[in-house]
């Protein structure tokens, strides 16, 4: 599967008796019906570790590009209209910011070792607390509640996988326990966050931005809100977009193929 | 009015620091810069009014690093082209097709080693990047140590091993043009060329030649020369380039910290006190 191309449905599984195996580029699979697939007798894997550093790069690049306001920053650079550059446009600063990371898992915890260098101080939610040195590694601290996390950070990661328990995980609540100075990054899926409200909360100042590599759906309809906020970046899910991990997910796609196909242990399967 | 002035804190290369102005100021004592950079400045002819001058060194040093490394994932992955991408309101894109290079354990060579260079290992460090440096003198060995950087004696070993080459060198008459048509030829073709120092230190025509002929993959420029660039310059118009407006260390944070430097100096000079940041005509 590339790209969630061809859709699974019952209609493609009942036309291939043989089918053994799906194998799925990618960590997500929040696109395939796991109990269709099973009641087919068809084994799933897919791809969770080739993603994990180049998605932690782009939650950072993301960050990064947000705080010191880059595009809007090219943009002037680039624009027939510049004359001068004006001495106080300003971005923010990341070193001695707070970052609260929602999901810790493995791309979550690589966003905190890079975060770390920046002297950034570390806040993280995530269904279960990791150990102690896990944590002192980083130097996060953990927040049982998420609204202790969303009140004190100046940058808001989505990093969780997408789960009946995620779906609109940042909504209106959410958005508003959160700074008005703060910025909200997703590297998730566009569905775990309440696109609507996130609208009126960018609109409203209720926070300050946001940079999204996700959305629901992507790519967004032309005329969206979000695409014409000032104070948005979008770019086209590209968290893992880069040749040598793309070359990494197909080998790790082919590995797991084989094994199905031979009836051996399958690398990375999803149970 | 003129006779009042004793301290002059320079924001953003104003006012112009010329004969005409150090005359008409005779009770100037010391000019205090907002950044790290003297090179708009001419030392001898102020010194020669024996007035002090002094920089801000500490507090640049974060927000530069973190342009570095902003300018360096974004061109790496491709943002700018990739918000374009989708924002446009032209339809169907091809996902598939659009590849970044990859970060993480990739070679980054630092070029100057400074303070603001020696921020950018550090950060690097935590992306895995494998780190080489070339600077004038070599650094102690717990502090290569501590980011697991190489020391490139030579310029060209770095050229040709780095897949980010990040200049973040002083501009002095030595790195005028440090960068020209012979390094970039040595740099890979796959490589990235980030410049957060001063516009100066690169030889333009010759980048804009190795970034339209495929010499070099892409380059991230914070500073060119001059700036802005003229509205039809070629750097401009190229898709693998991205320019930022001189952003080095403008936060809000850093331009509060750059004001305390520059306080502290003048107060110092004012009071005949040691300036913590005094810059000497070399």
């Amino acid at each position: 599967m590339w790209y969630h191309k061809p859709v699974i449905n019952e209609e493609l599984l009942q036309s291939l008796p043989n089918l053994k195996i799906v194998a799925n580029s990618g960590v997500g699979i929040d696109h395939l019906d796991l109990k269709l697939l099973s009641s087919y007798g068809v084994k799933l894997a897919n791809t969770p570790f080739a993603v994990s550093t180049d998605t932690a790069d782009m939650g950072m690049a993301l960050m990064l590009a947000s705080s010191r306001r880059l595009v809007e920053g090219y943009q002037m650079a680039v624009s027939p209209d510049t004359e001068y550059f004006p001495a106080d446009w300003l971005g923010d600063e990341l070193s001695g910011a707070t970052l609260g990371i929602v999901g810790m898992g493995t791309i979550g915890y690589k966003v905190a070792e890079r975060a770390k260098a920046f002297e950034m101080k570390i806040l993280y939610h995530n269904r279960n607390q990791r150990n102690k040195e896990e944590e002192s590694a980083v130097g996060a601290i953990y927040c049982k509640k998420i609204d202790d996390l969303l009140q004190q950070s100046d940058f808001v990661l989505l990093s969780v996988n997408l789960t009946p328990q995620t779906h609109k995980l940042i909504g209106k609540r959410e958005l508003e326990l959160m700074k008005p100075t703060a910025t909200l990054i997703n590297i998730s899926r566009g569905l775990v966050v309440d696109q609507d409200a996130l609208v009126e909360a960018l609109q409203n100042k209720v926070i300050k931005a946001a940079a999204l590599d996700v959305t629901y759906p992507e790519p967004l309809p032309r005329d969206h809100p979000l695409l014409k906020l000032k104070n948005v970046i979008i770019t086209p899910h590209i968290g893992s977009a880069t040749k040598k991990t793309r070359r990494l997910m197909m080998e790790n796609m082919i590995e797991s193929i084989q094994a199905g196909l031979t009836g051996l242990p399958i690398p990375n399967e999803v149970l | 009015m003129s006779k009042k002035v004793q301290a002059i804190y320079l924001w953003w290369h104003k006012p112009v620091i010329e004969q005409e102005l150090l005359q008409s100021l005779p009770n100037l004592k010391v000019i205090a810069n907002s950044g790290v950079g003297m090179d708009h400045l001419d030392l001898k002819l102020v010194a020669s009014f024996g007035v002090k001058m002094a920089n801000a060194p500490h507090a640049v040093s974060s927000s530069t690093a973190d342009t570095g490394m902003a300018l360096l994932l974004a061109s790496a992955r491709r943002l700018v082209e990739g918000y374009h991408i989708a924002i446009s309101s032209g339809m169907e894109y091809c996902e598939a097709d659009f590849l970044g290079v990859e970060v993480t354990g990739a070679t980054l060579g630092i070029i100057g080693m400074g303070r603001i260079g020696y921020k950018i290992a550090l950060r690097a460090k935590a992306f895995e990047m494998n780190i080489l440096y070339h600077n004038r003198i070599r650094r102690k060995e717990q502090e290569e140590q501590a980011v697991g950087a190489a020391y490139c004696e030579k310029i060209d070993g770095l050229l040709q091993q780095a897949d980010f080459v990040m200049v973040v060198v002083s501009p002095t008459p030595q790195t005028h043009k440090l960068i020209g048509k012979r390094e970039l030829e040595l740099m890979k073709p796959t490589a990235t060329l980030i410049n957060i120092s001063r516009g100066a230190v690169i030889d333009q025509e010759a980048l804009v030649t190795a970034l339209q002929t495929g010499v070099t993959r892409a380059a991230a420029l914070d500073v060119t020369y001059p700036e802005p660039l003229p509205r039809d310059h070629a750097l401009l118009k190229l898709k693998n380039v991205i320019i930022t407006p001189h952003l080095g260390i403008k936060t809000h944070k850093a331009t509060y910290m750059i004001t305390e430097e520059a306080v502290e100096n003048i107060l110092a000079a004012l009071n005949g006190l040691p300036i913590p940041s005094e810059v000497l005509p070399s």
